[in-house]
């Protein structure tokens, strides 16, 4: 084993419990402010692993979109909706011991669901070349047109619709 | 079977505790902003297993793609649900989830 092999599957596992442990504290955090950063640490921790599955674009993209889009969309919702001196949130006390047991048993099943299905790993792993960008793009632009232009008219489609939900209404209708 | 290096499995445990988490997190949180990051969590937890079966399975880009088509629904989904909450604020004067319930019986 030599000092590179070490380096990546540390690095790996330091990703790998940053995503994991954030997004635990996500979850579990009274306040909702920190429950937002802790989401942050999580996104950046799968766009580390997306970089260790050879996903350069798509990391760069979580990094872009995630980070820098939705995060903040959500910090706004939490300043417009949430005195931000006491903005904490309380965790359903009525539900939150049924909802561990449960989701402690879907684990386990999903477990054996993953373990128990023979994945075709065989063989060495895919060679992207240099980067995967490039062949993104020229997938996007010949096999996945038609997806690529609907979800243009999704985008206006969306871009409509959210601002006509959260316009104010008139008051003199 | 699983090893210490990173492999297939690793990163489909990694997925599954993400999605068990954001579903607790959509299940117990009484904010609508917490429930969406919940459905983020899950969401990043699906695009996580698709790039993972696009190295090691099906060694194409089709994954990728599907990822990128998949990021761009979570950014719309998280601009209309914030536009819902905000519309929800105005009404109820509070985003918590139970709060809403004029349709209850």
């Amino acid at each position: 084993m030599d000092i590179a092999t070490i380096l990546h599957t540390a690095g790996f596992y330091f990703f790998a419990l940053l995503t994991v442990v954030s997004a635990a504290i996500v979850v579990f955090n009274k306040s909702i402010l920190r429950s937002v950063f802790a989401l942050l640490f999580t996104l950046f921790g799968i766009a580390g692993l997306f970089l260790f599955l050879h996903a350069d674009f798509l990391a760069a993209t979580q990094v872009l979109i995630y980070v820098g889009g939705v995060i903040v969309l959500l910090l706004f919702g939490i300043m417009l909706t949430q005195k931000v001196v006491e903005a904490d949130i309380r965790t359903g006390k009525i539900q939150f011991t049924p909802t561990l047991i449960a989701m402690g048993i879907l684990f386990i099943f999903l477990l054996f669901l993953i373990f128990q299905t023979p994945w075709s790993t065989g063989g060495e792993h895919a060679q992207f070349g240099n980067g995967t960008t490039a062949a993104i793009g020229t997938l996007l632009m010949t096999e996945w047109l038609l997806p690529f232009e609907i979800s243009s008219i999704l985008l206006l489609a969306a871009l409509v619709g959210a601002v006509s939900i959260a316009r104010a209404r008139r008051t003199n209708e | 079977m699983i090893t210490l290096a990173p492999g297939l499995y690793h990163y489909l445990i990694i997925a599954a505790i993400l999605f068990c988490l954001g579903l607790m997190a959509i299940l117990t949180r009484r904010n609508g902003i917490a429930i969406l990051m919940g459905i983020e969590l899950i969401l990043n937890a699906a695009n996580l297993n698709f790039v993972a079966f696009s190295y090691y399975v099906t060694r194409t880009l089709g994954g990728h793609v599907f990822v990128v088509f998949n990021i761009l629904l979570a950014a719309i989904e998280a601009a209309v649900a914030l536009a819902i909450v905000f519309a929800i604020y105005r009404h109820f004067h509070s985003v918590e989830v139970p709060d809403v319930n004029i349709m209850k019986g």
